[in-house]
């Protein structure tokens, strides 16, 4: 057969021909732009609109940022030194960075305590979010809500510490009375908690100024420290009473069920910014003639109130999610309410619904900006009254919106971010 | 104390518990500073500095109240508050007095239930025009945009003087002075109203303060003072007399420069003697020491300093006194003898 | 409590039993909660009187029916300072309704539109989705509103560059002024209309704003058109389900595209001729350009930032939407040889549809609270009027505030009943 063959053609391959190389347009960059970008005309449409758009923006922005100048003292000294080039006052950022960040009435001599009090959360809330770090760690994050007030607010540390004993004791007597039921238990708490914090307000104006910082009034708060402040107390107080109001709003008992559902649906139902008239203009006839909170301690109640609402229809959301076996497993096991929730209910919701409470959170956050219409300082009013009326710096915007704009990126996108980690690190259900 | 501790360990927040009650000298006195309402920021009248320190007109004011009641012109809380804040806050309690340039008016004065203790500025309400619009009286307004803010009487002169001259005109309602001035200077209205000095003052932070000019026509009577609660009288004497021993420090010549030398011995003139507590028990009277107004002069000057280095002719603000001055000047500024 | 006592002596009741006992338990709950309840609102009312009484203030709504004395200027229904603090109420009423739903209909195009390319194949459309989204969400919409303001004050000419032979501006095809005040555009009426004779709108207003009156035309005009158009849309769904019924008949569907055109078209050009549809010009007339209709820079800095904010939380509800479709079911479709386009039309987005709808509730439902925020850029809203200015003049703090409250909770609870009627008629029925 071969041999045939061998006389009739002239030549045979005996090896396999390497494959050839594919076509140029086929591979690599080219075959990627041709697929993603060119594949059709709508394609290329929309690629080359895409691109219009990307040079749009950077041809406005490049030239902006590249000839802005961070020297002068003042909006005539930038226009001097940048002319017609169409760069930007970046003075305005190094000139004011303390006001934006701090406001102006907080002691410039003391910005290392808040300072301080933020970098410190970066060593303790990790133990929160980072799972596989030691669980004593947690402790620090106990100790740390203490720790920011005495350093923010200053005065004597005795205020911070009882509080804490209060609550330490709250819990021990807590733990001991739980043996007989969650609701005596809750009692104890409050009782030792109370009582701590009367016998520990006589010891605190014994010694007023026993380690005492210099005190900063409240008033004194401002700039991105203001908004910080607000979302990071009033998110952490929102969840416990979102939990309780979740909790309450799928009771079996009719009147606290209805409590809660009149109490969500009404916050949720009004804008914040009407809340915040409340705390500003109307709350104050509500207490007792004669007290007076201060301003961001309204602020405080009404946005934490208004958050708590959210984060409970969050939670209920995880709740609703949770298949009905496991109620009805906590109940074959024996375990009675407060137990089922805590041991069982609870913490699965919660997982659950964490990307949701990160969304609430994030948009607390961003919804802090609202402060600033009801006269507060903070980096929004900040900019939009005393640096705007400045005479030294009328007519400079885009710089400083552009400074508040990166600065809220970084925290939410961040947040953001870390919570599709935390997501996926949670994700125990196999997919 | 006790209260105050209990609070702040259980909100885990700062809270100052003070009392709005009666006796407004004695919480003053207890805190040790006095919680003061100024605007957010006017220039030459209240406004921080870039250090973050409260200075203007109505500021020293404050000042000089503190400086009476507490010896310390230093010893304030600066309250910013807005229009539609201030009274809220002076109703409740948040502060003890009020130095917003707010206009003296009947249903202030009685519905709203506050006192007025005089008048430190006789403003009225005014326009700012760019020059090149070519307009030189604000009857040439017909149909013309106005920026302004919200929440004073100023909307309501407007409205006022628009229809009572038949003419229209487009409101452009902005919630802060800065952000209508930011407009005005875009172009995105064609007048400014407000306080004539309230105009003067933001003009001199112009750019080019000569391209805008300040219309004639005065609409509206606009006496601006300190403010205190209905129904304590004795600090409304506090805070009226510290105003007027301001006024009457220019009358008779007293100054920042020789309040102490003329406070240190009786002077032939009685009624220096007096205001300065050489002679008399003028301060017992209101229930503050004997030297209470030599103290707020000392602080921030008599009327007439307090003017010339705010807001005066020397100043970018440039305003006149006008109105301002002494009575004995040609002006509306009074004060009742002190004996 | 009588009952339980009788029931108590037949079978030996013990006070325990209120706490321990399942029958008791949860109504001795619910009494305690109600007595707290009653106690913490009387607590609060009673401070309310006693402050009040103190002040020597009432609570009345008198000062509704009293002349409001300032002026609005975006005014849906004739007002002038003359006029009640109720009018100018209603006026910021429907200006909040107007901007709410304006930014409703393009936040929700617009989400669309970036939900779908921000899945599309081409890198740098769905790259500029990307960055569109993450920089909208996770910037506050206050900085939003205040930055597109200022945008439009500066960026926008001045309406007297559009002035004389040197005009450095003049209006997009001669009858749009795009000005740093607003955006003017030619305002239709018609001249043969039933809006001419309305006597009563024009007694009303008084003899000044006769033609002002007249030319704003009558509401019975645009009820007219509005009844034309809804017709049209009845008969073209009409045509649709006959060319369904034709095809399932015969297996051809009818060409029905013409059809369809001539139905929306014919009908609203014949009423339009019969009524004498006209064009009012705006022109540059004293200090501004008059007729035409005026969109103010507060109105578009309003709804262009709520529409593109809120934009971009709809567009990741739609992505969310889609992703949640299974591939399967794309795979499906291609395989009985629909289009791409077909596929996403018939099969993924009525699918997704289901998905999408719950939270584009809750975004419709932040554009009203959210437009509350008019107050920073001076557009003339409810929170404006009657919580601002309203407020300001009457000084009738807790009266506004709580009307201003009521307000939003009915339109939120009104939108989220709506829209779960809607939701509910398209959810899937499942077992």
């Amino acid at each position: 057969m071969s041999d045939t063959h061998a006389e009739s053609v002239a030549f045979v391959r005996k090896t396999e021909i390497p494959p050839a190389p594919p076509p140029v347009t086929e591979t690599g960059a080219i075959k990627w732009v041709r697929e993603n970008l060119f594949s059709g005309p709508f394609n290329t449409i929309m690629t080359l609109l895409g691109l219009y758009v990307v040079y749009w923006l950077l041809s406005g922005v490049i030239p902006w940022i590249l000839n802005g100048t961070w020297e002068g003292s003042s909006i005539r000294d930038c226009r001097e030194i940048i002319g017609d080039t169409g760069g930007g006052c970046f003075a305005v950022l190094g000139e004011r960075w303390n006001q934006l960040l701090f406001g102006f009435e907080y002691p410039s001599e003391l910005y290392w305590r808040p300072t301080l009090a933020f970098i410190l959360l970066f060593v303790t809330v990790p133990q929160v979010l980072f799972i596989s770090l030691p669980r004593k760690l947690l402790i620090l994050t106990g100790l740390y809500p203490f720790l920011a007030y005495w350093l923010i607010w200053g005065g004597s540390i005795l205020i911070p510490f009882f509080a804490l004993v209060g609550l330490v004791l709250g819990y021990a007597a807590f733990t001991r009375a739980e043996r007989i039921n969650f609701a005596a238990g809750l009692a104890a708490f409050v009782v030792a908690a109370v009582v701590a914090w009367w016998l520990g307000g006589f010891l605190t104006a014994a010694a007023p100024n026993f380690l005492a910082l210099e005190a900063v009034d409240s008033r004194n708060m401002g700039g991105f420290m203001l908004n910080l402040i607000l979302g990071i107390v009033c998110v952490s107080l929102s969840l416990p009473l979102g939990i309780v109001l979740a909790l309450g709003r799928q009771s079996r008992m009719p009147l606290i069920k209805y409590v809660c559902v009149v109490f969500i649906e009404f916050v949720r139902g009004v804008p914040l910014i009407t809340l915040l008239f409340v705390a500003n203009v109307v709350l104050a006839y509500f207490l007792p003639p004669g007290t007076n909170f201060d301003l961001i301690l309204r602020v405080i109640i009404m946005i934490t109130l208004f958050a708590s609402a959210y984060i409970a229809e969050v939670i209920r959301g995880g709740l609703a999610a949770l298949p009905k076996g496991q109620y009805e497993a906590a109940d074959s096991l024996g375990l009675d309410y407060a137990q089922a929730m805590r041991l069982i209910i609870l913490p699965q919701a919660l997982k659950i619904s964490i990307p949701g409470i990160v969304n609430v959170a994030v948009g607390l956050f961003k919804d802090t900006t609202l402060v600033s219409i009801i006269s507060m300082f903070d980096l929004v009013g900040m900019i939009r009254g005393p640096i705007l009326s400045s005479t030294d710096w009328v007519g400079v915007y885009w710089e400083l919106w552009a400074a508040a704009c990166v600065l809220f990126f970084v925290v939410c996108y961040g947040i953001s971010q870390y919570s599709q980690w935390l997501e996926r690190q949670l994700q125990t259900d196999h997919r | 104390m006790n209260k105050s501790v209990f609070f702040g360990a259980l909100a885990f927040t700062g809270l100052a518990a003070a009392g709005a009650s009666a006796a407004t000298l004695e919480d003053v006195q207890a805190r040790g500073t006095l919680n003061c309402g100024v605007t957010t920021g006017v220039p030459g009248f209240a406004e921080p500095d870039a250090d973050g320190v409260w200075q203007g007109f109505d500021v020293a004011v404050c000042r000089a109240v503190a400086a009476a009641v507490l010896g310390d012109p230093n010893a304030v809380e600066f309250v910013p508050t807005t229009g539609k804040t201030r009274f809220t806050s002076l109703a409740s309690g948040e502060i003890d007095m009020l130095a917003r340039n707010t206009t003296w008016t009947f249903s202030r004065d009685t519905d709203l239930k506050f006192d007025f203790t005089g008048v430190n500025y006789y403003d009225g309400q005014g326009f700012m025009v760019p020059a090149d619009l070519g307009v030189s009286s604000a009857t040439e307004l017909d149909g013309a945009t106005v920026c302004i803010q919200t929440g004073t009487t100023t909307e309501l002169n407007l409205a006022d003087y628009f229809r009572v001259n038949d003419m229209s005109y487009e409101p452009v309602p902005i919630e802060t002075g800065a952000e209508a001035v930011q407009q005005f200077l875009a172009g995105a209205c064609d007048v400014y109203t407000t306080d004539r000095s309230a105009l003067a003052a933001q003009r001199a932070g112009f750019e080019n303060p000569d391209d805008y000019t300040i219309l004639p026509e005065v609409v509206s009577k606009e006496p601006l003072g300190p403010l205190v609660r209905h129904g304590d009288s004795e600090w409304f004497d506090i805070v009226k007399w510290t105003l007027y021993a301001l006024i009457a420090a220019e009358e008779y010549g007293v100054t920042q420069e020789n309040v102490e030398q003329l406070a240190s011995e009786a002077t032939d003139n009685p009624e220096v003697n007096r205001l300065l507590g050489t002679e008399g028990e003028l301060g017992a009277m209101i229930g503050l020491n004997q030297t209470w107004a030599k103290d707020a002069i000392a602080a921030v000057g008599n009327y007439g300093e307090i003017f010339s280095t705010n807001i005066g002719e020397e100043t970018a603000i440039g305003l006149a006194r006008g109105l301002n001055a002494q009575y004995t000047d040609g002006g509306l500024i009074y004060a009742p003898p002190f004996r | 409590m009588t009952a339980s006592d009788l029931q108590g002596a037949d079978q030996g009741f013990r006070i325990g039993q209120l706490i321990n006992d399942t029958r008791y338990r949860s109504i001795t709950f619910q009494v305690i909660t109600l007595i707290l309840l009653v106690l913490g609102i009387g607590y609060l009312i009673s401070n309310l009187l006693a402050n009040l009484a103190d002040l020597g203030q009432d609570l009345s709504y008198d000062f509704l029916a009293a002349p409001s004395g300032y002026d609005i200027n975006q005014q849906p229904i004739p007002y002038d300072s003359q006029s009640t603090h109720l009018r100018a109420t209603i006026v910021g009423a429907l200006n909040t309704l107007i901007v709410a739903f304006l930014a409703c209909v393009t936040a929700t195009v617009l989400g669309v539109i970036a939900g779908v390319l921000r899945l599309s194949k081409n890198w740098i459309i769905s790259k500029l989705m990307a960055v569109y989204v993450e920089a909208f969400r996770n910037i506050p919409v206050l900085i939003w509103i205040i930055i597109i303001f200022t945008v439009v004050a500066n960026v926008f000419p001045q309406p007297r560059d559009f002035r004389g032979d040197d005009a450095t501006a003049s209006p997009i095809f001669g009858v749009v002024a795009a000005t740093n005040r607003g955006v003017y555009v030619p305002r239709p009426y018609f001249t043969n209309g039933f809006g001419l004779s309305d006597e009563d709108a024009i007694a009303e207003v008084g003899d000044d704003a006769v033609a002002q009156a007249a030319a704003q035309g009558s509401v019975i005009d645009w009820l007219v058109i509005l009844a034309v158009l809804i017709g049209s849309l009845l008969a073209t769904r009409a045509i649709t389900r006959w060319a369904d019924r034709t095809q399932e008949k015969t297996g051809k569907r009818p060409t029905t595209w013409w059809m369809s055109l001539a139905a929306w078209i014919l009908p609203i050009t014949i009423v339009c001729w019969i009524m004498g549809l006209s064009w009012e010009i705006p022109e540059l007339r004293g200090f501004n350009f008059q007729g035409g209709l005026l969109m103010r820079g507060s109105l578009i800095a309003l709804w262009l930032a709520l529409s593109i904010y809120t934009g971009a939380f709809i567009a990741e509800n739609v992505r969310a939407g889609i992703l949640a479709i299974s591939k399967g079911q794309t795979e499906a479709a291609a395989a009985l040889g629909l289009r791409p386009g077909r596929i996403m039309n018939l099969v993924i987005l009525p699918q997704a549809l289901r998905v999408i709808i719950p939270p584009l509730i809750s975004q419709y439902l932040n554009i009203t609270k959210n437009s509350s925020l008019a107050i920073a850029v001076g557009y003339m809203d409810l929170t404006a009027t009657l919580g601002g200015i309203t407020l300001n003049q009457t000084g009738r703090a807790i009266e506004s505030i709580l009307l201003l409250m009521l307000f939003y909770l009915t339109i939120s609870l009104l939108i989220s009943f709506f829209m779960n009627i809607y939701n509910n008629s398209v959810r899937l029925k499942e077992r």
